[in-house]
């Protein structure tokens, strides 16, 4: 993928504007509201003040490469839970779960609380936000032990 | 197609076999439906219930879908009455449409009020009709017949589909009287249903406002004045040069800079730079002392005057008097303000984006443009949140006069600092309150007078305790300011609610009573021998009362400090207890208990969210946001001055609903207004210091 753009630009505007991927989305534009979160090389990161020229060559995921099929864990939960009411902060809180999720697949309530309390959600479905984090660790090492259980059979 | 009151239109209602159902969703009077059958016209159907042969129920929401969950509420009312299996039903957002919808718009938690009996016809009406296809197919009387998720079943195991009925059901006459399922045999009403946009939100699709994107659209921002101030001079001449910019334009005060993208807008907009006529420019300073004139003035609007307040408060035995300010706040949306707007050679426009009314951004951008509102189509996106800010359609017009002045489909975008700088507010107000307590400690006079700023009547002159006291003078004082201003979630109310509920707590104090009882007593007096009218329903305060202070164990739990509040807004009831506990020498909101009475729950999951989120929403608003104004220019305009709550700050929230079956009513913001009642009331029980202003974390 290569664009010709201000190597200025931050990534948002080029994945928004320049790429047509959509799902990551502006709300404050200074990394405070987490609403742009994507990840780089694996890392959520803000990515309405990172410079396109500060991540040549590295690997980005946003929301629509998050899973294939929408099935990733975090996705399912959310609709599961029925965590949107808005939904516009939603792909920025669930790029920083399924992060805080690699890093820590079973994670403690105040683990989840802190991990998730840099997003900002002005609907106030924080309590669900906290429990669809939750149940996708759930989600998620049950199909781990589906998976090892059919290698092992 | 429009259906007139008490009439039927019946047109041929086949397009590939398809039942369609029109139905008017937004007549005035909702015991008086009419139901419209019709054609799909070239495959697009408005209004209309639509079952194809496979079985597929389609339905288009008419309302706009700001985060309340209307979308959702609406097609389960007709699914829950029509009898299909809510796997079958698939929801399509209709845009603007007055040719077949009235009231579609998202305001006033208004929407299943006025549309409950509507959602039910048309569901009942349809499934009328797929039985009397089945009668008549299998030659036996309509009412052997029963129904169950889309099949119509008969005494003998007989077993058809709606989809399959389809067509004879079409040509059947729509049924005039048709009767509704008991509400003990409901399937998918007061069961949790998840947003059928769930799906989309999280896979990333693009439907909200912002991410509109159409053929040849340009990308604009826009520099407005200091509150109060013209625009005297600007100099864009390096935008001009700088790469993606097409032009600078200025327009009623306003200087667009219009480009290719975003950053490159973005950019350049820095570089521009406006002179100002001042004007009279207003700061904190100026709004205080408008609050204190207000105060001061003879000339205030009485509200209401109930017995002779002034001779009560003279004998009364103790006299309680407090005062409480709100500031001007941002409504915030996640989403900024944003619109498309594409004003074309041939005199037509189309306008596309986030707006709560597109019937009134319709007519507005026909009256600006002088164009008649026919050649003025609108496309509702989805909206990332809105709190009343989308209401004012600002946005839809300056997109409308850029375009109209570059002759190019663009999309006006607000930066977060426009959309926290830029006006429309939460209106600040003062309220001054007086109490005169008779020896027993029982309130006989009650005085109120709310000075707002740009908020008209900063009083609702009826609240509860007006009805159950004798003497009452409310009164309200309007300043008018350059600072722009509108309704935000709970208009008036999401303030006064906590002035209100903070004072008779006080009141309570003076009195030596409990806050609970005091207020039954209040409401035991409503209901026998009412002072003056009453808007409220004594019985169903009474009874949110009771369920909250049972189920919150009021007064009940050791090292735990109680605030109590109740509301009735929106027409529905909200009695709070808020639990505050000394953490870390700290005072803090650690539960919060609510007990709704909204009348029947359509979709308890939404319900659900959306008394969560209006508890956090106020009670976030209440500790945390203040605009500040310095001359004509409001700060701070982004996060990182502008506090929103946040994940680690919310108390747990227990929302209980009161089981009664009567008609629902609005849910999208009545829980918002004794929010910052019940905190303020508990951070009072644990420090003793009462709260008389927000935010109380300064």
């Amino acid at each position: 993928m290569s664009l010709d753009i201000d190597p200025n630009t931050p990534l948002l505007w080029a994945l928004r504007d320049h790429m047509s991927l959509k799902g990551t989305k502006y709300g404050c534009g200074i990394a405070q509201c987490g609403a742009c979160t994507v990840w780089v090389n694996g890392e959520a990161t803000r990515s309405c003040v990172l410079p396109i020229s500060a991540v040549a060559n590295a690997d980005i995921t946003t929301i629509e490469g998050l899973s294939d099929h929408g099935d990733h864990p975090v996705q399912v939960a959310w609709d599961e839970l029925d965590v949107p009411q808005c939904g516009y902060c939603q792909a920025g809180q669930i790029m920083t779960a399924a992060s805080l999720l690699k890093k820590k697949p079973n994670p403690s309530k105040t683990e989840i609380v802190d991990g998730m309390s840099g997003n900002i959600c002005r609907c106030g479905t924080y309590h669900r936000i906290q429990e669809a984090v939750k149940l996708a660790s759930e989600i998620a090492s049950k199909k781990k032990t589906k998976s090892t259980v059919k290698k092992s059979a | 197609m429009k259906s007139t009151r008490r009439s039927f239109i019946q047109k041929t209602a086949l397009y590939s076999g398809a039942f369609c159902l029109g139905f008017d969703w937004f007549q005035a009077n909702g015991k008086d439906v009419s139901m419209v059958q019709t054609t799909m016209d070239s495959g697009r159907f408005n209004a209309f219930l639509a079952i194809d042969p496979s079985g597929k129920v389609i339905l288009y929401s008419p309302n706009p879908e700001i985060g309340q969950g209307i979308k959702t509420a609406f097609p389960v009312v007709v699914a829950e009455e029509l009898d299909v299996d809510w796997k079958d039903v698939e929801v399509r957002q209709a845009n603007l449409d007055t040719q077949n919808f009235e009231r579609q718009l998202t305001g006033g938690s208004g929407a299943l009020k006025h549309s409950w009996e509507r959602l039910r016809k048309a569901g009942a009406t349809a499934r009328k009709m797929f039985i009397q296809a089945a009668a008549q197919t299998w030659k036996l009387d309509a009412s052997t017949l029963k129904t169950s998720k889309g099949f119509v079943l008969g005494p003998n195991g007989q077993k058809a589909s709606y989809g399959s009925l389809a067509e004879i059901a079409s040509k059947l006459p729509v049924p005039t009287e048709v009767t509704y399922k008991n509400r003990k045999d409901y399937q998918i009403i007061g069961k949790r249903t998840k947003g059928v946009d769930n799906k989309n939100v999280v896979l990333g699709k693009p439907v909200f406002g912002l991410d509109i994107d159409k053929p040849g659209m340009l990308i604009a921002q826009i520099i407005r004045p200091p509150f109060g101030a013209t625009l005297k001079s600007f100099d864009a001449a390096d935008a001009l040069k700088m790469p993606g910019i097409i032009d600078v334009v200025s327009f009623k005060n306003k200087v667009a800079i219009v480009g290719k993208s975003t950053w490159e807008v973005m950019k350049a907009r820095g570089t521009v730079s406006c002179k100002y006529n001042p004007g009279d420019l207003e700061s904190d300073s100026t709004h205080q002392k408008w609050f204190d004139e207000g105060m001061k003035t003879d000339k205030a609007t009485v509200q209401r005057k109930d017995g002779d307040f002034a001779a009560a408060l003279a004998r009364s035995a103790k006299v309680v008097e407090a005062t409480y300010e709100c500031p001007f706040i941002s409504h915030s949306p996640m989403e900024p303000m944003n619109f498309f707007a594409d004003v074309r050679a041939d005199g037509t426009v189309l306008l596309a984006g986030p707006t709560q009314v597109p019937q009134s951004a319709q007519k507005a951008v026909a009256s600006l443009l002088k164009i008649d509102e026919k050649k003025v189509e609108v496309e509702l996106s989805k909206m990332g949140g809105g709190f009343g800010r989308r209401l004012n359609n600002d946005f839809a017009l300056d997109a409308a006069e850029l375009s109209s002045i570059i002759k190019k489909p663009v999309k006006v975008m607000w930066t977060r600092e426009d959309d926290m700088g830029g006006g429309i507010y939460r209106p600040a107000a003062r309220y001054h309150f007086k109490a005169g307590l008779d020896a027993s400690g029982n309130m006989i006079a009650f005085y109120l007078r709310g000075v707002g700023i740009n908020a008209g009547n900063a009083t609702r002159q009826d609240n509860f305790p007006v009805g159950a006291i004798e003497n009452v003078l409310v009164e309200s004082v309007n300043q008018v300011s350059a600072v722009s201003t509108g309704p935000w979630r709970a208009p008036i109310t999401n303030f006064l609610g906590y002035a209100e509920q903070a004072f008779l707590d006080e009141v309570a104090e003076a009195g030596g009573k409990d806050p609970v009882q005091m207020r039954l007593d209040w409401l035991a007096r409503a209901k026998s021998n009412p002072v003056g009218k009453i808007t409220y329903e004594p019985d169903r305060f009474i009874e949110v009362i009771k369920q909250a202070a049972e189920k919150s164990n009021w007064k009940k739990k050791p090292g735990v400090h109680q605030g109590f509040s109740v509301y009735f807004s929106h027409l529905s009831y909200v009695a709070q207890v808020a639990d505050a506990q000394i953490v870390d020498g700290k005072a803090k909101i650690t539960h919060v208990t609510a007990v709704t009475d909204c009348g029947e729950v359509v979709n308890l999951s939404g319900a659900e969210n959306q008394i969560k989120g209006a508890i956090i929403d106020g009670m976030g608003h209440a500790m945390f946001a203040k605009l500040r104004f310095n001359e004509g220019v409001a700060s701070p305009t982004n996060f990182n001055g502008y506090r929103l709550i946040k994940g680690n700050e919310i108390p747990t929230i227990n929302a209980y609903f009161v089981d009664n079956g009567i008609e629902p009513t609005g849910l999208g913001e009545p829980a918002l207004p004794p929010t910052g009642g019940s905190v303020a009331n508990a951070l009072y029980a644990a420090t003793k210091k009462r709260l008389y202003k927000q935010p109380f974390e300064v």
